[in-house]
This record gives structure tokens, sequence and C-alpha cells, in this order.
């Protein structure tokens, strides 16, 4: 086997070489690195630690030389630079948080590690996880794959162009308000974020911690799968918000028809409900094509189409901009120059030296939405603003469970538009923010949704189709993904030149 | 309703940021048109309706855990201080706070 092969096999194929012998650990995250090294134009990888990376490796290697076998021991893969790892620095995409060692590793982070998978490096993000384009990060901008003038989408943008410009076979990613979905969308890269309190937050520096949830981002929705059952599963004494369920096996229905359903139509019986508030005049054309032909795939095989309504859909904008923000100012207030983090040269005393530590190690966008949460959680306006979201927060979610009563899994686009240009919307705050109207209602009601690359629209930019499910039902969701992947070759497309 | 110069002075402070006569001009124009697309959360009849904290408690009891109050975490003094701007002899140090 040809070490030039390895960055263009996924997780499956790269765990079977290695446990085949055709490759090894130390071989695999070497040809990854390198491959990464030699793409850093794209502002993908914010920090390697090649010593630590190698010593995994063969740690990995030495597993499997004593008998053991994984579906990721020896796999390369690289984290969002939202989850504190030890041995590299942990930054957020943030100034404040420049050269951050951490003294210990996100859950996430730990749960990939027991399971062998050997940690290539860092990815760039919006600082702290608040963008939709990956402008946000104060380590410079990633660059779309597709067309390296335009953004990858964000926040999890490195992570997203990692996976489409083949520099790592897999990555995490976190998703608050669509994070791993919309540059899934941009880059034709499959992902999914599980329902709220699934993965441990535990290690992933905080942005809005009622909606912040972890997940994978991959080349199909098998590899998503694979990385999900390892990164998910209760974390009790770490994590308040942390689902007590067992852990679980989201590659159990993979390849298998639905229950009643035949090889030839595996989805019979699935019900896709499509809200016609996601298909209306604020969708691109070319967006809503991609999504309807995609959709008519799902009926070939054997889905059933069902017109449904989330009335609420244009309010998840306000409610979600009220409630993040609010929780990232609480949030966000332990960055002081204190105890971590960036701490100015001069001040004057102690307020002063907390004014100018912040001010110099927050970006812009992050200020803007500090002072959006301070605002609604001051004296006299907490009831108008972040109560009275909180309350449409729940009706948001009870119109799911209204529509959850006529379909099983619900579709759409993951975002109105393909990748915008880089510098097109970055001075217009509320413009980005209205650009995630159709990833911000899940993410208020806390349920599972994935971005699949469903084809190609204007300019050969990616598009994705988001499918929600109801709260647990992942492998549902990844088994619909993944039946849609064998009838189609879209998330196997590369851009030009990789 | 529109915010004033005044208001982002004093959401800074409790922010604890500082802003530039700029900054806040910029601030204050940003803040506006977000509020702009907040009015319509006033048309929503929320009368009696629950606020949601945790997102899954709109189909299931939901209630936040608590654990033993013992200490579970080792000594971890020195990596826990690496990244702290100053210490000296194990304590954070800051400016003056009483003369």
């Amino acid at each position: 086997m040809s070490v030039q092969d390895l960055h263009q096999m996924g997780v499956a194929e790269l765990a079977a070489a290695i446990a085949d012998k055709k490759t090894s650990a130390v071989e695999a995250a070497q040809a990854l690195l390198a491959r990464a090294k030699q793409h850093e134009n794209l502002g993908a990888y914010l920090a390697f630690n090649q010593d630590l990376t190698l010593s995994q490796a063969k740690a990995a290697d030495a597993r499997i030389a004593a008998g053991e076998r994984g579906p990721l021991l020896g796999v390369p893969l690289a984290h969002k630079d939202i989850f504190v790892t030890q041995g590299f620095p942990s930054t957020a995409g943030s100034k404040m948080l420049e050269g951050y060692q951490s003294p210990f590793d996100a859950t996430v982070v730990a749960n990939l590690a027991k399971a062998g998978a050997v940690t290539l490096g860092k990815l760039n993000c919006d600082e702290f996880a608040m963008g939709g384009s990956n402008e946000n990060s104060a380590y410079g901008v990633a660059r779309n794959p597709w067309d390296a003038d335009r953004v990858p989408g964000g926040s999890s943008g490195g992570s997203a162009v990692a996976v489409a410009a083949r520099l790592a076979p897999a990555v995490t990613g976190t998703d608050t308000g669509g994070s791993i979905r919309q540059p899934a969308s941009f880059c034709n890269v499959t992902g999914i974020k599980p329902t709220y309190g699934r993965c441990s937050r535990y290690g992933m520096i905080a942005f809005a911690s009622s909606l912040d949830q972890a997940g994978p981002m991959a080349r199909s929705a098998a590899d998503c799968a694979t990385l999900l059952s390892a990164m998910a599963g209760p974390d009790i004494d770490r994590d308040s918000t942390s689902l007590d369920h067992p852990a679980e096996d989201y590659t159990r229905l993979l390849g298998a028809p639905r229950e009643g359903a035949s090889a030839a139509q595996p989805l019979k019986g699935l019900r896709i409900g499509l809200p016609k508030e996601f298909f209306g005049e604020g969708c691109a054309p070319d967006v809503v094509a991609a999504v309807r032909a995609a959709l008519a795939e799902y009926e070939k095989l054997g889905a059933t189409l069902v017109d449904i309504s989330l009335p609420l859909t244009q309010l998840s904008i306000p409610v979600y901009y009220i409630i993040a923000p609010a929780e990232a100012s609480s949030n966000l207030s332990r960055f002081d120059g204190v105890k971590f983090g960036h701490r100015a040269a001069q001040y004057d005393d102690l307020i002063d030296m907390y004014k100018k530590s912040r001010s110099e190690g927050f970006g812009p966008e992050v200020q803007r939405r500090i002072m959006i949460g301070t605002y609604v959680l001051s004296h006299g306006y907490y009831d108008a603003y972040y109560l009275k979201a909180q309350q449409i927060r729940r009706l948001i979610a009870q119109d799911f469970q209204n529509a959850f009563t006529q379909c099983d899994v619900i579709a759409g686009p993951a975002a109105p538009t393909t990748a915008w240009k880089i510098g097109e919307m970055s001075d217009d705050p509320v413009a980005n923010y209205l650009a995630d109207i159709f990833t911000l209602p899940a993410s208020l009601a806390g349920l599972p949704g994935m971005s699949v690359p469903a084809g190609f629209g204007a300019g050969g930019l990616p598009v994705g189709l988001q499918l929600i499910g109801n709260y647990f039902k992942e492998a549902e969701l990844l088994q619909a993904a993944d039946a849609f992947q064998r009838a189609t070759d879209w998330h196997t497309k590369t851009p030009e030149g990789f | 309703m529109s915010l004033t110069l005044s208001d982002i002075g004093r959401i800074a402070n409790l922010a604890r940021l500082e802003l530039s006569g700029t900054q806040s001009e910029r601030m204050l124009g940003q803040l506006n048109g977000f509020f702009d697309i907040v009015e319509q959360m006033k048309a929503v009849d929320t009368t009696g309706v629950e606020p949601l904290a945790h997102p899954t408690a709109v189909i299931d009891h939901v209630s936040l855990r608590l654990r033993p109050d013992v200490a579970s975490e080792p000594n971890n003094r020195e990596a826990n201080q690496q990244s702290a701007p100053a210490v000296e002899r194990g304590l954070f140090l800051v400016p003056k706070v009483i003369e």
C-alpha cells in the first residue's frame, strides 16, 4: 500500500488497513501530518505536536500487536480547538487563550483516546464557537477547499475543511446553533449533532451551556456513527447536564432495512416531514433544487414525504440570539486575567485590569455577544428578554413534538445558501445571525440533527440536506443517512486538487 | 425601544469591557439593529408557558444531579496554575485591592 493513498481512506477503511497490518498507526499519522502541513494555507489546523501524535500512534500499534481490535484503534483524528487537550494549546480560536495548556483532557477527547484514536492536532474555529464562517477566529480564516475564496462555514470551520480536503479521515466538532451542520453543508461533509446531553460537555470550552453539544464530522454517516459511539455516553460526575442514558452502538442499524422493509426499499415506512417554513422564499433556489432531488431519492428508497409546519421557525433567531449570548456572558465572565488567559500589560487597578484584559483578549463578535447577554440579563430586562425567550423556546420544542406525530424524521436544507465569499458578510452581524435560521430550531429543542451531502448548487458549491430526528433517535437518523449514501455518491465527491 | 450611547457605557461597565468612542458608536448601531429583530418576540403569547432551560425537559422530567460534597480531584496545583498570568508561592497575584 502506498503512503500516498492513506489520506483517501475513511475511518472504516483506515482502521481495517491498520488492523490487517497493511499499514500502521504510525505510518498513517505520519502521512496525514505531512499532508496537513502541506496544506497549511487552508487554515484548517491551529496546532500540531508531532512527538505526542507519534507516541500515541506507537501506543496504538502496540495494542494492535497485542491482539486488540477496535473500529478506531490507530485511526488519526483531529479535534476542534474548543476541546481542551493535554499536550496541545487549547485556545477556542481566541487571543484570550493564546498558548493555554490544559491540565486535563475533555471527556470527548479522553473517550476517543481510550478507543485508540490518535490526535493529529487542533482545528481552527470561530472564537469561542461564535460565528458561522470561521472568520471570527483570532488565528485567521479557514478556506473552503471547494473554492478557496469562500468561507467553510462555522463555527467548526477548520473541522469541515480538514475532512473535505482529506487532512483527517474524521474530526470532532461542536454545535450550539448549527456549528456542525452548517460547515458540513458548505464543505460536502457528513456531520451529526446528537441529542443535547449525549456527549459530555466536560472540557468543552463553554459558550452556551444549555445548547452546546459535541459531535463527529466525517466522510460518511457510517464513520460518524463509529465516532459518536465512542464519544457519547454518561459523564455523571463531571457534567450535571449529561444524560443518564447508557452508551449506545450507533452503528447498529446501518445497512439493515427498516423493520418490515426490503433491501430494495430499505426505508419503506419512513415518513419524512418537510416543514413549509424551510422551503420558502428565504432559501436560495439552487439549494432548494438540490434538497428536492435528494428527497426524490429518499422516495425511491421507500420513504414517504409529508408536509408539516414548524410555525415559530422565524422566531428561533431572536430566541437563540437572546439565550446563547446570555449564557455566554455568564460563561465568559471567568476570563478575568487572573487564573488563566490574557492579562493586559498596563492597568490602573483591579477593575481596570479586568476591563483591559477582556477588551484586548476578546474579538469583536465575542464582545458583541457579551454585551447583548449582559443587557438581557440586567435588572429590569430579564423578564422581557431572557425569560420570554425561554418560554418561546418551550413552544418551539413543543412544535417539534407535534410534528413528530406526523413524521419520523424532519428534512430540509441545512443552510439557506451555499458558502459565501470571505469578507462578504463580515461587517453585518445581523445578516450572519439570519443565515442560521434552519439550524437554530433543532438546537433550541435539543434534538439530534445531521447534515448529509445532497449535491451541488450554483458554481459547483456543496449543498447539505439536514435531517432532524426526535430525542435519542440518532441511530435511526444515521440509518436514514447511511441508506441515502449507499444509493448515491455525493458524499464521496472531493474538491479538485484534493 | 432604542439603546443610547449611555446605555452602551453602562452595559460595557457591567460586562467589564472597555470600549473606545468609535467602538461604542459601532456597538450601538449593531445592538440596535439586533434588537429590531427581537421585537417580533413580543407578538408571541406566552401566558402560563413555563420557561425551558434543559431542552429534553420538554418530554421528560430533568433534575440536575448533585454529587456528594467530597473532594474528588487530586491536588494538581502546579498544572492548574501553569497558564496563570501571575503566581507566587502557589497563589494567584492580582493588583492591590485594599489600601
